[in-house]
């Protein structure tokens, strides 16, 4: 798999990782956090570091629940969320695989799930 | 004929960096008029002004352009300069080369052709410069100091101690402000009552002093040296004369159930109230929006029992009119509101308070007699979580985007306080950094951490729970071991922001002193004005300004207060001559411009004219130039060109666009 630059996770994400004042509100409050292997703050200050193949290798990007506590909470604007967003698109692009079609969306309907799910689903597995 | 010197400076680096400074003397010396242009290093430095001074005399100057920095910075600089050298100071005009050029740009060629334009637009209008002579007006020698804080009171002590009246409005009903409320003061821990409770006393006895509490300020008239100001003197319903003070009121009102704001909210207070035991003045008033008697007509109890007979429900509010020389504001702060950090709980938990809810706690007169308890049960607590930074540095919709200062000091202090009075606590601070600069403020911090033991953990609090046994669960962030922690809790304190006061910025529009995006008051200049309001005979004392903690706000109080002093000591103010003039032939009576002008400079009356070598009686305008500040609104609005701004006239204005657009 192609390692794709900090750059431009930067660009997709429209995050800009200078603003983070390292304060771990994100990782504190995440809910998938104990589930991760790098943890929200890890991914800002790898992007940072223009360390991005472990992210692209990382469970987390499969574990991020795209709640967006982390970007709710976040005291600077930052959005980790985004950040894992975006190295998780970069490698569902590489695959090529949409794992979850739009016309499968029906078949999932549960009154009791709720929608925000679905579109969480949404964003990580379809290309 | 006019003769121009062109005096170009090259602020060290500032300005030559970007522009070619040698080129714009050379190039405004083939100006019309010009006979002499020149190019220093420094040119407000006493070797620069010299060579203005030397041109004067070898070319017999008329009129002088200095290309430098903003005339906010130098232009009375050489005012002055000329003026020593035989020149009327209002033939200088200055070329703002600086701010509006070298400094916003990046490219050289550019720039130094912006600097030659408007180097050209400051010849075009000194060649139409009259020379103007400044006026005087007189000083009212007593002060105004709006707010009652320890900012406040420090000011006008220093104010009055030099001889001067001065006047404190307080808008609630005791002087004493955020201090009072606290418990002791980093970071000598002397306890906050025993140095500000004499200041209080000695602010009330002071002879050149005069207290009006419970009363805010109404309206502001006026300028510098002569402020006409309303002041609204709430009814306090209790005669200030007759009132002994001694708190039999107070015990017997059966109205007890409005949440006490001295305390924050955390007990209930009376109707008829003295904020603290120390209030200065010791005279309660009362909440006509709690009072069962204001409210229905029934009750009287506070009225039957006073042997003074001080109780007077009838008692209206009062305006009074006082003159000021000059006005000091000392508004102080109040912490933000947590509405929107849902994720601590605030507002769910009784167990999560505020630091200055848990002052109020550990002050031996506050509501628990300064046992510290959990606020929901009464329980005394064993683990207790500080929050740092809630809502300070935040850059979004929640919060303050600056640092509140005060907090990494005082939450050392407070958990320093509590491990001395109960040492089994166990306590835990949450920090993004911790800043302590000052004068043994490091060292306090670090005693809290290496001697008292107390927990700091780089990292944040994500969320506040409450959990099935009844504490409080805190799930937070431990950045350095890298890991996520969860723990127990009795008590969260949170450091919350600090912002201005409510209502800073009616006192701000009232006295048109500029406030910056966060209400704090803004200073004239960051580094060497900082005690001063860009609006003359305005002062700025304590936390209205920005963040500062007590020995800074004392400092600075002190400061405004030298300055206070230095306007009043004078008898009279030299007044800008740049004033607006009437041309009273053309004026046609329509009253547009006493309508825009903001200082009501501008008066109409029937006056002899003569037009057209006729004399006619008709209505005209007329400024006053005590009064006029010279912001030109109202040649703006002067559909006859009649009126004109000396220094500044329609003339001059449109030869700088000519020779901009040359």
């Amino acid at each position: 798999m192609k390692t794709v630059t900090a750059d431009q996770i930067r660009e997709i994400s429209g995050v800009d990782t200078r603003k983070c004042m390292k304060c771990g509100r994100c990782s504190a409050s995440c809910p998938a956090y104990d589930e991760m292997d790098i943890r929200p703050h890890q991914f800002i200050s790898y992007v940072q570091n223009g360390n991005i193949e472990p992210l692209m290798n990382s469970k987390s990007i499969s574990k991020c629940l795209s709640c967006f506590a982390c970007v709710e909470r976040c005291p600077r604007n930052v959005k980790p969320a985004k950040v894992i967003e975006a190295v998780r698109v970069s490698v569902l692009r590489q695959r090529g695989e949409t794992i979850l079609s739009a016309d499968e969306m029906p078949e999932l309907l549960d009154e009791n799930m709720p929608q925000q799910l679905l579109m969480s689903a949404f964003r990580k597995y379809k290309k | 004929m006019q003769r121009i010197g062109v005096f170009v400076c090259h602020c060290g680096t500032n300005i030559a960096a970007t522009v070619d400074v040698k080129r714009v003397a050379e190039t405004l010396l083939k100006e019309p008029g010009v006979v002499h242009a020149e190019d220093y290093q420094y040119m407000c430095s006493e070797a620069g002004q010299k060579l203005i001074g030397d041109a004067i005399k070898e070319k017999q100057l008329t009129g002088i352009v200095v290309c430098s920095c903003s005339p906010r910075m130098h232009e009375n600089t050489f005012r002055k300069a000329a003026e020593r050298y035989g020149i009327n100071p209002y033939l200088v005009e200055i070329a703002n080369i600086r701010e509006q050029c070298s400094w916003i740009h990046k490219d050289k060629e550019e720039a130094t052709e912006k600097a030659i334009i408007l180097g050209r637009a400051a010849v075009a209008k000194v060649m139409l410069n009259a020379p103007l002579q400044a006026g005087t007006s007189p000083v009212t020698k007593r002060a105004l100091v709006i707010g009652g804080g320890i900012a406040g009171i420090q000011t006008a002590l220093d104010i009055a101690d030099a001889g001067f009246e001065v006047d404190i409005v307080e808008r609630t009903p005791s002087i004493g402000g955020r201090m009072s409320q606290l418990d002791k003061t980093f970071p000598t821990l002397d306890c906050a009552a025993c140095i500000l409770t004499p200041k209080m006393v000695e602010a009330n006895a002071h002879e050149k002093i005069t207290l009006f509490t419970w009363s805010e300020v109404e309206k502001v008239g006026g300028f510098v040296g002569d402020f006409k100001v309303d002041i609204r003197k709430k009814a306090r319903y209790v005669d200030m004369d007759k009132c002994t003070g001694c708190g039999e009121c107070q015990a017997k009102c059966p109205n007890k159930k409005t949440p006490n704001e001295f305390n924050r909210g955390l007990n209930n207070r009376s109707a008829i109230y003295t904020p603290f035991a120390q209030a200065i003045p010791n005279v309660p008033v009362i909440d006509k929006n709690a009072c069962t008697y204001l409210k229905t007509g029934k009750c009287g109890v506070c009225a039957k029992i006073c042997k003074a007979g001080a109780i007077n429900y009838e008692a209206q509010d009062e305006i009074i009119t006082r003159e000021y020389g000059a006005i000091v504001v000392a508004t102080g702060f109040d912490t933000i509101k947590l509405d929107k950090f849902n994720e601590y709980g605030y507002n769910t938990n009784k167990d999560v308070i505020t630091s200055l809810e848990l002052e109020r706690l550990m002050n031996a007169a506050g509501p628990t007699g300064g046992h510290v308890v959990r606020p929901s049960n009464g329980e005394d607590p064993k683990t207790i979580v500080f929050v740092q930074c809630v809502g300070s540095r935040d850059t979004t919709c929640r919060g303050k985007t600056y640092c509140s200062k005060i907090c990494c000091m005082y939450t050392a202090k407070q958990a320093m306080l509590l491990k001395d009075h109960y040492p089994w606590l166990d306590i835990h601070v949450f920090y993004i950094d911790v800043r302590t600069p000052g004068k043994n403020f490091d060292e306090f911090y670090r005693r809290a951490v290496e001697e008292y033991d107390v927990d700091y953990i780089k990292g944040q609090v994500g969320k506040v729970s409450e959990a099935e046994n009844g504490r409080l669960l805190v799930q937070a962030s431990d950045l350095l071991d890298n890991r996520q922690i969860k723990m127990e809790a009795d008590l969260v304190v949170l450091a919350t922001a600090i912002e201005p006061n409510e209502g800073v910025r009616r006192i701000a529009s009232m006295l048109t002193a500029s406030i910056d995006t966060n209400d704090f008051l803004t200073e004239a200049h960051a580094k060497l004005r900082p005690v001063e309001s860009p609006t003359a005979g305005i002062f700025l004392s304590g936390v209205c300004q920005g963040p500062k903690d007590i020995p800074e706000t004392v400092a600075q109080a002190g400061a405004a207060a030298s300055k206070v002093i230095g306007l009043l000591s004078k008898d009279h103010l030299v007044t800008n001559p740049c004033t607006a003039k009437c041309n009273q032939v053309y004026c046609n009576g329509c009253s547009n411009c006493e309508k825009v002008c903001p200082y009501g400079a501008i008066s109409y009356d029937e006056q002899m004219v003569i037009r057209f070598g006729a004399r006619e009686t008709t209505r005209v305008a007329t400024v006053n130039t005590a009064l006029c500040q010279g912001c030109g609104a109202c040649t703006v609005a002067c559909p006859s060109g009649a009126m004109d701004l000396q220094g500044f006239s329609n003339r001059q204005i449109l030869a700088e666009v000519d020779a901009i657009c040359r």
